[in-house]
């Protein structure tokens, strides 16, 4: 405990500014102190000392709430949300009145009946002039006994040593995840290798597969290709690649250009639902602007112009799926995307 | 009073001799004799650490408790369990085991509300004390190493908020795990890579929320322990700093001593904070994940958000734009292929550049204001954020940058719910971007300055009653009151420091880094409102103050009768 | 007449359909005399059309044109079916304020009777999507499933707990607490405005009903957890702590600093 000064005008340290001079206001020190109700008048100090029992009665209230709300109400496979919420409240008003009890009645007390003289303490230095000149003797001395100034070639050893030994500790994490390779081109609408059979798009979620007639002007199915909910394995890593949104125009509102004019079947067109920009699904259809737009970043598509960006923060248009009509009258992909699907990555181009 | 012989000290009371059989075997009674009275300063604005300190020590109980009945697998499982509009989903493990403490385990729901209420408090409390800290320089020498174990606090907690809520493998979480997905994949070079190691493989892969689990619980909080505890070190360490006034002065500690007051105080408070927590938690709901589904690649919710500190950042993403131009005409795109690499700036830039440059300056502002004024002193009192004008400028549009960017993370509900088109609240904010640090620098300057002239008056010609008085000879004025000594040295005692003009060095040059040293402390001091001198002081009462109070004395007396 | 033919076809197979529904259901008798009224209610006389084409010259044909063939400021009303002009007159979205965005839902001009004469009418012009069966309307569906489908087709626009959410260019799509089960129906059906149209062969006759089952459903139940602050997620949760958390606290500490008097 440092001195307990009556707050009188201290002028250690250095204070003095540049600018500031002797011109400057003389510390008058701290205030007088003033006391308190409860200091002059017992009948304050008692009240203020129900008043903090009271506090803490409310708190062992609230403790019995809070056990009762646990003990009483029973929570299980068939328990309903309103018993549900009626127990979160009680548990919850217990613990906030069994706290709130305590506390302010602990702060009451304080306040109301421990001493409130504001003291002042001295500030000693972090250190001394003498510590520190000790010290960096003492470190002076420590590296003048290893002589590592004077043997550089153990010091460069050293550090070689040292810096290599880090480089397991990098490579030990190789098996977090495997290469890249490949994984991010290919989705599960490419035909199938072996017969050329081609994936029928199918409603998300129960995989039903649509007839081109069944999507009307104006409609918007939200699709996922044949045999995915069959998978066992890995089965969100390929439906995050290949959900694909399936709208129907007006053909006369669609501009295809060059190459793509296969790719749509009388103004029924599919587009990548993962977004360019980071990945979340483009979902929100607007049918009479022809829109897309992304919840998350407001990326906006246009869908008449082969989904060029119109707004917000990707870069790129939606990858369109070819699609086609089978013999069953069933839409099916033509091949896979023609490019990766969802945001972009460095080596993209190539891959 | 710890050693090998008995002492022949006999403390007289029961709790002394309890104390004394303690000490006897750790030795603590210098500690105490150092701490037990340890000197506090006592104001509102110091609370917040202490604030985030109890959210922590909350987010540990509760936290606890949740690992107890949390299973972070991604094995796939059907629901059969108490909320009916889920029963027979297929959802993962993870998401499964969060509706089970959130509907099956008795007070399951309370423990999640409360950790996650209590998290977000975290936050804001450790946001608002570095604002409190910054704002009243109290990251001056010696304390900017605490500063930036402050700052790496902020990061930290973040990092603990996002691993946290991702862990129930919910749909508005997952969506937010691809966000971060698609970000990663934009580094440059090696970005594919850390996504493929992070994933444990293509997005969502089976692996990503055990692995974020282990950094939630485990790394994360650990980290977050040894900062803090560095942290609270050098608080005791460096004595707490106070706020300008009588008595106060850079080689003293005004407030109250540890034990008693402070101690039940800031104890008090600790069951005070809990019980707050508790309050949100009980009638409040807090990241409802059964209304958002388990994850699925799929579908998405209109609204999807981070958590409110992550809010800045996603709101970067928001408003860089993509292209630039119409589908028609000529456009600019961000997105680049240079010798057969993507380079992505459009995601890039507005994930790095802004938290960089936050943090860049977050981190380094002790040691700029440093060299521009080149002090070398320690400070212990505070400055009041008008007394430093320039400095409180730039928080305020380091302030607003961030606010721009965290608005423009909810633009679809500032557009929903005041009827804006959703296209025109990124125009403006992508404008207030720009703009809005300027305007904030320029305004708060004007108004700090503006408070110290207001202080000088004040502190020249006392305060304003609101008195109105004729005077015999017919003129209207306004009775001052005059200050009491200790409220005029609250006004007139801080620290005003000027413009320090290029010096030149040892050698007797001055160097091109020194004048622009120079330039730096020009464009902060130059406007700067000195504090009244004891001279000024005289002056302005003999200006025939004196005269008019007692004058006025007389006319009050008269008017009186 | 085609289309006199389809509209007496119309109510027997609605009642078909009813007969089937009550027989699986168990015969519970309110729901019959709710359906015996249903059935009255789509079965449209040849004044209900004279009436409706009358209401719709006096209010309608400004925008959408004499027979409701469209204009520069409304679109062609043929073909959009009964179910859509329920909806957009029930709602009060018709006949529109002003010209903006998006039609805003206030409260309805005409009363039912009026309404089912304008339904009568604009479904005379040409086939469209009919009310909807009452058995679909019951809420006694698969509220999992209709979860499901809500997430997948519904979510990214109305919000997962149907609390709407923003589109572009100051259009929205509007939150569904309080909207009746034939609304939501009518609106899946029709696409009304910029929704897309979600006909029978994309979510089935009992896809509907279920995703109503289940926006009743969490309707009904309301949040576990409390007050929901207006489901709207992480933004309105860090609002409120920032507002009511923060605020509380700063209330205790100052009240902790001050001097006790």
């Amino acid at each position: 405990m440092g001195n307990h000064s009556d707050g009188a005008p201290q002028h250690g340290g250095a204070v003095a500014t540049a600018g500031q001079t002797e011109q400057a206001f003389a510390d008058p020190g701290l205030p007088p102190h003033r006391p308190r109700l409860a200091d002059l008048d017992p009948r304050a100090a008692k009240r203020a000392e129900r008043q903090v029992t009271a506090l803490f009665i409310i708190s062992v209230i609230g403790t019995v709430v809070f056990l009762v709300a646990y003990f009483a109400i029973d929570l299980g496979h068939d328990s309903d949300i309103a018993t549900i919420r009626l127990q979160n409240l009680l548990l919850g008003l217990g613990t906030a009145f069994a706290m709130l009890g305590i506390g302010t009645g602990i702060v009451h007390w304080a306040k109301a009946l421990m001493p409130d003289h504001e003291v002042s303490e001295a500030r000693h230095g972090i250190r001394t002039d003498e510590d520190r000149e000790a010290a960096v003797k003492i470190v002076d001395d420590i590296l003048e006994e290893t002589g590592v100034k004077r043997r550089p070639l153990i010091r460069n050893t050293l550090i070689g040593a040292t810096v290599l030994s880090v480089f397991p500790a990098v490579a030990v994490f190789g098996d977090l995840g495997p290469r890249p390779d490949q994984k991010l081109r290919h989705t599960m609408w490419a035909p199938d290798e072996a017969t050329g059979q081609k994936v029928r798009l199918t409603r998300d979620p129960d995989g039903t597969p649509i007839k081109a007639s069944e999507v009307t002007i104006g409609s918007a199915f939200h699709v996922i290709p044949e045999g995915l909910n069959e998978l066992h394995e890995g089965k969100l890593n390929e439906k995050a690649k290949a959900v694909v949104l399936l709208m129907r125009l007006n053909p006369a509102d669609l501009n295809i250009s060059a190459g793509r004019e296969n790719w749509s079947y009388n103004g029924i067109v599919a587009y990548s639902k993962i977004c360019t920009h980071v990945g979340c699904p483009v979902a929100l259809y607007e049918q009479q602007t022809h829109h897309l737009l992304c919840p998350c970043h407001q990326s906006t598509f246009d869908l008449t112009n082969e989904c060029a960006v119109i707004f917000g923060p990707a870069s790129r248009p939606l990858p369109q799926l070819p699609i086609e009509v089978d013999a069953e009258g069933y839409l099916v992909a033509s091949s896979d995307f023609h490019e990766p699907v969802g945001p972009s990555y460095w080596e993209r181009e190539y891959s | 009073m710890s050693g090998a012989t008995a002492s022949s000290y006999q403390p007289p009371t029961k709790v002394g001799r309890i104390a004394d059989f303690v000490d006897q075997r750790t030795g603590a009674s210098p500690l105490l004799r150092e701490f037990g009275r340890k000197i506090f300063p006592d104001h509102w604005s110091f609370m917040f650490g202490e604030v985030a300190l109890y959210s922590f020590v909350i987010l540990l109980l509760s936290g606890t408790f949740l690992t107890f009945f949390f299973n972070p697998s991604m094995a796939e499982t059907h629901y059969e369990g108490a909320y009916v509009p889920l029963r027979g989903m297929e959802m993962s493990v993870a998401y499964q085991s969060s509706l089970d403490i959130s509907f099956e385990v008795r007070g399951g729901l309370f423990m999640r509300q409360v950790h996650h209420w209590a998290a977000l408090l975290f936050v804001v409390s450790l946001g608002v004390h570095m604002l409190r800290v910054f704002f009243t320089g109290a990251f001056r020498k010696p304390r900017e190493i605490n500063w930036v174990i402050g700052g790496f606090l902020l990061i930290l907690a973040m990092a603990a908020g996002f691993t946290g809520y991702s862990l129930p493998d919910d749909l508005l979480s997952g969506n937010g795990l691809r966000i971060i997905d698609g970000v990663i994949k934009s580094i440059p070079l090696v970005g594919t890579w850390i996504s493929f190691f992070l994933f444990g493989g293509e997005f969502p892969g089976t692996a990503i929320i055990g692995r974020l689990y282990v950094l939630h619980i485990l790394l994360v909080p650990a980290l977050i322990l040894l900062l803090l505890v560095l942290h609270l070190f050098f608080v005791v360490l460096h004595k707490h700093t106070q706020y300008p006034g009588p008595g106060r002065n850079d080689g003293n500690v005004v407030g109250y001593p540890l034990g008693p007051v402070y101690a039940a105080k800031a104890g008090g408070f600790f069951f005070i904070v809990f019980g707050v927590v508790a309050l949100m938690a009980a009638a409040f709901t807090i990241n409802p994940i059964w209304n958002y589904g388990p994850y699925d690649p799929s579908p998405v919710s209109a609204g999807t958000q981070p958590d409110w500190y992550i809010g800045w950042v996603d709101g970067a993403l928001r408003l860089m734009p993509g292209v630039l131009g119409s589908v028609d005409g000529y456009r600019q795109h961000f997105e680049f292929v240079i010798f057969g690499q993507t380079l992505t700036l459009n995601v890039l830039l507005p994930a790095l550049v802004p938290a960089g440059i936050v943090f860049t300056v977050l981190f380094t502002y002790p040691w700029i204001e440093r060299w521009i004024t080149k002090d070398d002193r320690e400070h212990h009192v505070l400055d009041r954020p008008r007394n430093a004008p320039t400095r409180t400028a730039i928080g305020m549009a380091g302030f607003t940058f961030y606010c721009v960017m965290w608005a423009a993370a909810a633009s679809d509900l500032i557009a929903t719910h005041f009827h804006v088109s959703l296209n025109d609240v990124t125009y403006w904010l992508r404008t207030l971007f720009f703009l809005g640090p300027i305007i904030a620098f320029v305004v708060t300057k004007r108004v700090a300055l503006g408070l110290q002239r207001k202080d000088r008056e004040i502190a020249l010609h006392g305060r304003e009653t609101g008195r109105i008085v004729r005077l015999p000879h017919g003129e209207f004025i306004e009775v001052h009151a005059p200050l009491d000594e200790y409220k005029r040295y609250r006004l007139v005692s801080f620290e005003s420091p000027a413009v320090l003009p290029a010096q030149p060095n040892a050698r007797g040059i001055v160097d091109r880094k020194e004048r622009r040293r120079a330039k730096l402390s020009r464009w902060f001091f130059e406007d700067r409102v000195a504090p009244v001198t004891v001279a000024e002081l005289e002056a302005a009462h003999e200006h025939g103050h004196e005269a008019i109070a007692a004058h006025e004395e007389e006319t009050a007396k008269s008017l009186g009768h | 007449m085609k289309a006199l033919s389809q509209k007496r076809r119309h109510p027997l197979a609605v009642l078909a359909l009813l007969v089937m529904g009550l027989l699986l259901t168990g015969g519970l008798y309110a729901m019959a005399s709710s359906a015996n009224q249903a059935k009255a209610d789509t079965t449209y006389t040849a004044s209900d059309i004279s009436e409706g084409e009358k209401l719709f010259v006096a209010n309608c044909a400004t925008c959408h044109g004499m027979g409701g063939a469209g204009s520069d400021s409304g679109p062609s009303l043929i073909g959009v079916g009964a179910a859509a002009v329920d909806f957009q007159v029930g709602t009060g979205r018709m006949p529109m304020q002003m010209q903006g965005p998006q039609a805003y839902k206030k409260p309805a001009q005409f009363n039912e009777e009026q309404t089912k004469q304008l339904s009568a009418y604009v479904a005379s012009l040409g086939a469209g999507p009919a009310l909807p069966d009452e058995a679909m309307l019951d809420g006694k569906g698969d509220a999992t499933h209709g979860g499901e489908l809500f997430r997948v087709n519904c979510a990214m626009c109305h919000n997962a707990a149907a609390a709407g959410g923003a589109l572009t260019r100051g259009k929205f799509a509007p939150s569904l607490a309080g909207v009746t089960e034939k609304h939501i129906y009518e609106a899946m059906a029709t696409g009304p405005q910029n929704m897309p149209v979600f006909s029978d062969a994309n979510i089935s006759p009992e896809g509907k009903r279920d995703i109503i089952t289940f926006l009743k459903t969490i309707e009904t139940q309301g949040s576990p957890g409390g007050a929901d602050l207006g489901a709207l997620g992480p933004v309105s949760e860090g609002l409120f702590a920032w507002v009511g958390g923060l605020g509380v606290i700063i209330g205790f500490t100052i009240w902790l600093t001050s001097r006790s008097s």
